[in-house]
């Protein structure tokens, strides 16, 4: 059941009520079933959720009110939920007061004479709201359907579908409208509603207007009967059979806390954990159902080596630690080795890798950045990002509720930041926040903000954001994506505006591993704890932290020159960590340098292309099988410890680790010092950040932005970002989930659909993409979008590289 | 002293083609428009309250009040919302006074709207009475034409657009806050008060939301004073009402009295129970008051009167019911038509509903023992008070009446195995078959 | 019965409504009104015009239309009857007419009748609750134009001359129209009757009629307004 978390609160807005003969001060308009919680007492409810607007629908929550605060009391049972605290009221509970406890058992009986009473095969019974409730404050027997009367209850056909995902058991459904209210108050996706009237009421959808919203399976959650169940967990386990662990989201860098319910070490099902200060009590869709991609056949459970005869086989983790030195000191010898570490590492595996390459490996050549970026992303990095957080200044959750403005920029939350989505929604509905963005078109998501979109074209986000600059202060908060790093002179300006204006800046990446590596150093330009790289200062002090004589001094190549490295043979290895070619910004080059690269050592999850050409492969264990910690988009550290334990998982440090000895053996570098999780953690603690200097960002050149392409004539530019749910491989495995993915389109302008649609192709530098073109009214001229990772191998892959034009046909090409 | 029959409202009934413009002026209609032009807005307010109106829709309260709880410092819109949703079993009054005189309820609703500073007021009609929203479509249209509605209205530089409003077949939205939300186009589900419509009503906006009968009181208070309505009915309840008798009368019709009347006096004008019967049981106001019987005859129609007796004048609906109908039956109609309105919304009402219907059905066919009207009873304690508005509320009120009068009726249903009543007895062409 | 679709000119109907109102939700209980009056029910074609319309999801159109009972999810008749039931009616006889109507049109509630060979229109019957005419009783309801004081024998009647096309007056009103008629005058759109029929039924003016005999009236308004005097005195 939920509650509502305390909050500090000024004295004099305390209001003093006395309930059951208890005297507990409030703060005003607290609702009296609120009050109640302070002092112990459990009001029974339903319809009331603390995160949604009260409906005062289902009264079970009646109280006697003696007093009102006037003197005068109520002459009828008043819900609790509904009804606000007054200085002096006089509230009896069902604790105190025969009246009230009719009136709840009455309103029991009641809401059971049309419940089925199936608990034995309903996926709640053992953690339903309906079913405890009615043991603590109902009565044993119901007078509908005793032996006397024999009640006919309400009857549906069973379950319909809302979604792919949600069903319907509208016999158990009590109408409390929690799921209603949620679709509608919290997420902005009003397709469940209510349906008929009166008894017959029900939830529902419209005919062929399925619930589709990247938030339903919260309605599961909070419904508290067992009328909402999800197909994926839907009759596969009974409540008291699980074990919950508190796990972290590893889909985003939101850092949502979820709770992972298992049992014999399969993970069964998850749900959204309670943290007021980051999710509240919400996540999305692919963070409650994606996680059978690590459950899939294809997961890698022990080490590999390439044979003699070519192909991969089975290797004991000794072997596989002494083959990987080997091949990695040969290619270190053979003109050095690169580290791409990819976007979903535990900030302690990417301390880990940050550490093996410079003291294992002797380089710095190392990025987390499995995607398209920048030198100037890096500096923004290195300069606006590290180290800050919660504690330090950095804008939180909490920051966007309380902010005047925030500015979207290269950032769309709906798809990209779920629970960033949900907080800037809720902050506008409360009336106080204006959501802007610099974007190509009023997105779905931009429009349930009520977002002031400030049209965009793709490239010119710098001179958007001078432009808006005078209208922001310190008021403001600046929230920048990813998307960014490709547009030259953006994260710059986006650094200059905040520093002149005083709004507050963030940066919100995809990847829940991103802003952790970025703090455990898989930079080229950063070491751990912030530390820039070319100071020589912050070496020393890492070095000497590390035991070791010297770092390397001068800062590495970031991917992509990783990449054109290996390619002409500068680089004689690669480690790489669960990184996707098609991710990066040349795929077709990233998958030559693996090809030339004399010696590749890969970590991860699940075969794949990159593992099937490696020499050496590593498992890797996903988030439930290891401790682990994420940085969120905050800077907030969210630490987890292993939901199952699996003897084959091992952490990547605990690899890195044997690797590293190996290699020390062999004459090159040194140990780690550390194997587990708690010893790179405590040596993390120890390092600590970095406070020295930080790196200055070099203010953009007036004019000097946005992509330098020129238009030819009918050329268009690529607006793109990745869906919340597409083709991404931690995705697969769940159907019903990708069932609710939005279906892709080319979104194109009126006129260009009218040239053009309904089906158009693309062709762009890399490729051809053809798709059914719908309408976006207020696009930008000049622009079409497509997602990025929807369609074949993506936009990257198969379209075109980044901040190129395409062209537009109509038809299949 | 007053005359028994008092008719204001129902006074161009009779008037060839009473529904025109023409006549209802040449009535003396929308002269009571520059009076109250000629009045500030809270002098037509004093007036209305000094008349001791009360709504006519069936809670009677003050209705001056009402309108002056909009707060005036509030910046947003004000509202007028006419409520002509009538649709409590035994009212109908207001649909007569709709189609027969629709002019006085818009002349009452520019002078309200005025009053309440509203410069735009929707009639919210229910929707199964087609040629009264005709009527009152054309009464607005030849309202406008005239000056009377629309800018700067008889020079006053008082400015009002009304819109005329069909409903689609709910009775909850005679509630006021679920009339809201019908007409916001949402499921006609009442709101949580507070906030009260007066505060954050349409729209969030202040608004007051009226009785037809109300609304259409208004002109001849401004136009003959408050001491002239107040003149008429009792002590708290003044001025005339449209007394609504139906059922086993022998001359069932509206009749305009001063509040205070009584049943008897009533019968008297219609002709007495029809031939050869007597009354059994009646409801003072619609389905949802308490029943009353024969002893109840000589008590005042008016709000303290009926209250008295524990039940409500509500809506003057006086629906009677002679020896031929089983009380039963009766209330197990009542019930199933509120089962079918319940708007779902809450437990008490919409499960209670359910389930009432179900007792009482089993009671009707003589199933059960007298434990069961206990346990009834106990059923209508657990939903009255505890519903989310007045329509649970209303639900229980023929049960438990008739169990506390008719309780003998009940037993007797069980003892008998079944209804010993004929219902053809009951039939308006019971009299003629019997004779012919 | 055909199905028309929404067109450019629903279309533009649907957005005159929602613009009588200050915001344009408020329009769509009148809107279903007139998809009703073009396709003689609510279909889901016209729950998504309603949506496109107003700029909301088609569930919430679904839950308006699906809560008011007028709006009806499959076809009437031309001809839609209602028989009033509750209590008042029922006694009176709008059980016996009802039941009367069921076996004589061989339907249940809410149903449409077989239209029969040379039966030129079709009739559908419901039951319905009370329509505010309880002073008429037994009342039937035509298109939601009242027919009065009704019996068995007249509903059957009623029902038999719908069916063969002939014209019928309502009892307070004009000649019926056809169920989408009616719906288009729902939804705001008069269709040039309002002149027919009586200012009052007969039940209407016995109060009245008596009050003539008798001389009764309302007191006599004072001959110096009240309210006037009363404004002089401040």
């Amino acid at each position: 059941m939920t509650t509502t978390p305390e909050k500090a609160v000024e004295k004099s807005d305390l209001v003093t009520v006395t309930i059951d003969g208890v005297q507990v001060s409030v703060p005003k308009d607290t609702l009296v079933i609120r009050a109640a919680e302070q002092i112990g007492v459990q009001i029974p409810r339903f319809c009331d959720h603390p995160l949604l607007a009260p409906a005062g629908a289902c009264r079970q929550c009646l109280v006697d009110v003696p007093d009102a605060g006037n003197g005068r009391g109520f002459p009828k049972p008043q819900a609790s939920c509904t009804l606000p605290v007054a200085e002096g009221m006089v509230v009896s509970t069902q604790e105190s007061s025969p009246v009230a406890d009719k009136a709840q058992r009455g309103v029991m009986e009641l809401l059971l004479i049309n419940h089925p009473l199936d608990c034995p095969v309903c996926d709640k019974g053992g953690e339903c709201p309906l079913q405890n409730q009615a043991m603590s404050n109902g009565q044993g027997e119901s007078r509908f359907s005793d032996d006397r009367n024999r009640g006919v209850k309400r009857t549906f056909p069973k379950p319909i579908n809302l979604s792919p995902t949600v069903l319907l058991d509208r016999e158990r459904c009590i109408v409390c409208q929690r799921c209603t209210r949620f679709a509608d108050e919290i997420a902005g996706d009003p397709f469940i509603e209510l349906l008929e009237r009166g008894a017959q009421q029900q939830i529902g959808i419209a005919e062929d207007a399925p619930f589709l919203s990247y938030f339903s399976g919260n309605v599961i959650q909070i419904c508290p009967v067992g009328a909402l169940t999800s197909e994926q967990y839907r009759f596969r386990s009974r409540p008291f059979d699980l074990v919950s662990t508190a796990g972290v989201a590893e889909h985003d860098a939101c850092g949502s806390a979820i709770r992972i319910d298992h049992r014999r070490g399969k993970v069964l099902r998850r749900q959204s954990g309670n943290d007021p200060a980051v999710n509240e009590e919400w996540i999305t869709d692919k963070d409650r159902f994606a996680f059978a991609y690590a459950q899939s056949e294809d997961r890698l459970v022990y080490p590999q080596v390439r044979d003699e005869d070519g192909s991969l086989r089975p290797a004991s983790w000794p072997e596989a630690f002494a083959v990987a030195a080997r091949g990695l000191a040969a290619a270190k010898q053979a003109g050095g080795v690169g580290v791409l570490t990819g976007g979903r590492l535990t900030v302690e595996d990417a301390y880990a890798y940050s550490k093996f390459a410079r003291v294992a490996l002797g380089t710095n050549d190392i990025d987390f950045r499995a995607r398209p970026l920048s030198a100037e992303e890096a500096a923004f990095l290195a300069s606006s990002v590290a180290l800050t957080g919660p504690g330090n200044g950095g804008v939180t959750y909490d920051d966007l509720e309380s902010a005047a403005k925030v500015v979207l920029v290269g950032l769309e939350p709906e798809d990209e930041a779920g629970a960033v989505f949900l907080r800037l929604r809720k902050s506008v509905r409360a009336g106080g926040t204006e959501v802007i963005s610099l974007a190509p078109y009023t997105t779905r998501g931009l429009a349930k903000v009520s977002a002031r979109v400030v049209p965009t074209v793709p490239g010119e986000e710098a001179a958007g954001l001078d432009a808006l600059a005078p209208e922001l202060d310190a008021g403001s908060v600046l929230l920048v994506g990813e998307r960014l790093a490709t547009i030259p002179g953006a994260l710059s300006a986006a650094a200059a505006v905040a520093a002149s204006t005083g709004a507050r800046l963030a940066w919100v990446p995809r990847r829940a591993g991103d802003r952790g590596a970025v703090e455990a150093g898989c930079l080229p330009n950063l070491l751990p704890g912030g530390r820039p790289t070319a100071d020589a200062g912050a070496r020393v002090d890492v070095a000497a932290a590390w035991g070791v004589d010297v770092l390397p001094e001068t800062e590495g190549r970031d991917a992509d020159a990783i990449v054109a490295a290996l390619v002409t043979g500068e680089l004689g290895g690669l480690v790489i960590a669960g990184v996707d070619p098609d991710d990066t910004s040349d795929p077709a080059a990233t998958r030559a340098a693996i090809d030339a690269a004399g010696f590749v050592v890969a970590f991860d999850l699940r075969r794949t292309d990159v593992t099937d050409v490696a020499d050496v492969v590593f498992p890797v264990a996903p988030t439930t099988d290891k401790a682990g910690t994420f940085v969120n988009w905050e800077g907030r550290v969210r630490p987890w410890e292993a939901a199952l334990r699996n003897p084959a998982s091992l952490p990547e440090l605990r690899a890195l680790s044997g690797i590293a000895d190996e290699l020390a053996h062999l004459g090159h570098g040194s140990p780690l010092g550390f194997r587990t999780v708690d010893e790179a953690r405590a040596e993390m603690a120890q390092l600590g950040p970095w406070d020295g200097e930080r790196p200055r960002l070099d203010t953009p050149s007036p004019g000097g932005s946005g992509y330098s392409t020129t238009l030819g004539d009918g050329d268009l530019v690529l607006a793109t970002w990745k869906q919340s749910l597409d083709n991404g491989s931690l995705q697969d495995g769940d159907k019903y989930l990708k069932a609710t993915a939005r279906t892709p389109v080319v979104l194109v302008s009126r006129a260009v659909h009218d040239s053009h649609g309904p089906t158009i192709t693309l062709t762009g530098d890399r490729g051809s993409m053809t798709l059914p073109a719908e309408i976006a009214d207020d696009l930008v001229d000049g622009v079409v979008w497509v997602p990025s990772n929807s369609v074949g191998n993506g936009v990257l892959a198969d379209l075109a590289s980044p901040g190129t034009t395409v062209t537009i046909a109509g038809g299949a090409a | 002293m007053t005359d028994m029959l008092t008719p204001v409202l129902t006074d161009m009934w009779d008037v060839e083609q009473g529904w025109k413009l023409a006549p209802y002026e040449s009535k003396g209609g929308y002269a009571a428009l520059d009076i109250a032009f000629g009045m500030s807005q809270d002098d037509v307010i004093t007036a209305v309250k000094d008349s001791g109106l009360r709504g006519r829709g069936g809670a009677g309260f003050p209705t001056g009040m009402k309108w002056s709880f909009i707060p005036q410092d509030n910046p947003r819109p004000k509202y007028l919302v006419v409520n002509a949703d009538e649709s409590e079993p035994g009212t109908c009054k207001d649909i007569p006074l709709m189609m027969g005189n629709p002019h006085v309820l818009v002349e009452g609703v520019i002078i309200s709207s005025y009053a309440i500073r509203a410069n735009k007021a929707f009639i919210y009609i229910r929707g199964e009475v087609l040629h009264v929203i005709r009527r009152v479509q054309a009464a607005v249209e030849e309202a406008y034409a005239a000056g009377h509605l629309g800018k700067n209205i008889h020079g006053s530089g008082y400015d009002l657009d009304v819109v005329v409003h069909a409903g689609a077949g709910a009775y909850i939205c005679g509630e006021e806050t679920a009339l809201l939300e019908g007409l916001e186009g949402r499921r006609g589900q009442p709101r949580l008060r507070p906030p009260f419509p007066a505060v954050a009503g349409l729209y969030a906006s202040p608004t007051v939301i009226n009785n037809v009968e109300s609304i259409a009181s208004v002109p001849a208070i401004v136009k003959n004073g408050a001491a002239w309505f107040a003149s008429m009915g009792t002590e708290k309840s003044k001025g005339h009402g449209i007394f609504s008798l139906s059922g086993h009368v022998q001359n069932p019709g509206q009749y305009e009295a001063p509040l205070g009347i009584t049943l008897r006096e009533l019968l008297d004008l219609a002709g007495g129970i029809r031939h050869g019967h007597e009354i059994k049981f009646w409801t003072p106001g619609g389905s949802s008051t308490p029943l009353l019987t024969a002893e109840h005859l000589d008590i005042p129609l008016d709000f303290e009167g009926v209250g008295a007796v524990g039940s409500m004048l509500g809506t003057r609906a006086l629906q009677i019911f002679d020896e031929t109908v089983c009380v039963v039956r009766a209330v197990l109609r009542w019930t199933e038509f509120y089962k079918h309105e319940s708007c779902g919304k809450c437990t008490p009402c919409r499960e209670g509903t359910w389930w009432l219907v179900q007792a009482l059905t089993r009671l009707e066919n003589g199933q059960g023992t007298e434990a069961d009207l206990d346990q009834l009873l106990d059923q209508c304690d657990n939903i009255l008070g505890r519903s989310f508005c007045a329509l649970g509320d209303g639900a229980t009120s023929p049960i438990s009446s008739s169990i506390e009068h008719f309780r003998d009726e009940y037993l007797a249903h069980l003892a008998h195995g079944g209804c010993p009543f004929d219902a053809a007895r009951s039939t308006a062409w019971a009299g003629t078959e019997v004779s012919a | 019965m055909s199905t028309q679709p929404i067109d450019e000119k629903t279309i533009a109907e649907l957005r005159e409504i929602a613009a009588r109102y200050p915001e344009p939700r408020s329009g769509l209980l009148p809107m279903l009104h007139l998809v009703q009056s073009v396709q003689g029910r609510v279909t889901p074609e016209g729950i998504e015009a309603c949506a496109a319309v107003l700029d909301i999801s088609a569930a919430e159109v679904s839950g308006v239309a699906t809560f008011y009972t007028m709006y009806k999810r499959h076809g009437v008749g031309d001809y839609h009857v209602g028989v009033c039931t509750n209590t008042l009616c029922a006694v009176m006889g709008g059980d016996e007419i009802f039941a009367r109507l069921k076996e004589h049109l061989d339907i249940g509630n809410d149903e449409v009748a077989v239209q029969r060979q040379g039966d030129s229109k079709t009739v559908s019957l419901e039951h319905i609750e009370c329509n505010a005419a309880c002073d008429f009783a037994p009342v039937m309801m035509v298109n939601w134009e009242f027919m009065d004081n009704q019996t068995p024998e007249s509903a059957v009647q009623l029902v038999e001359s719908l069916r063969a096309g002939h014209e019928i007056q309502s009892t307070r009103g004009p000649k019926l129209c056809t169920f989408r008629e009616a719906e288009r005058v729902l939804a705001g759109f008069p269709d040039g009757l309002v002149d027919e029929g009586p200012t009052a039924g007969p039940p209407s003016l016995v109060g009245l009629k008596i009050a003539r005999e008798r001389g009764w009236t309302a007191p006599d308004a004072p001959t110096t307004p009240a309210i006037e005097a009363k404004e002089s005195d401040q």
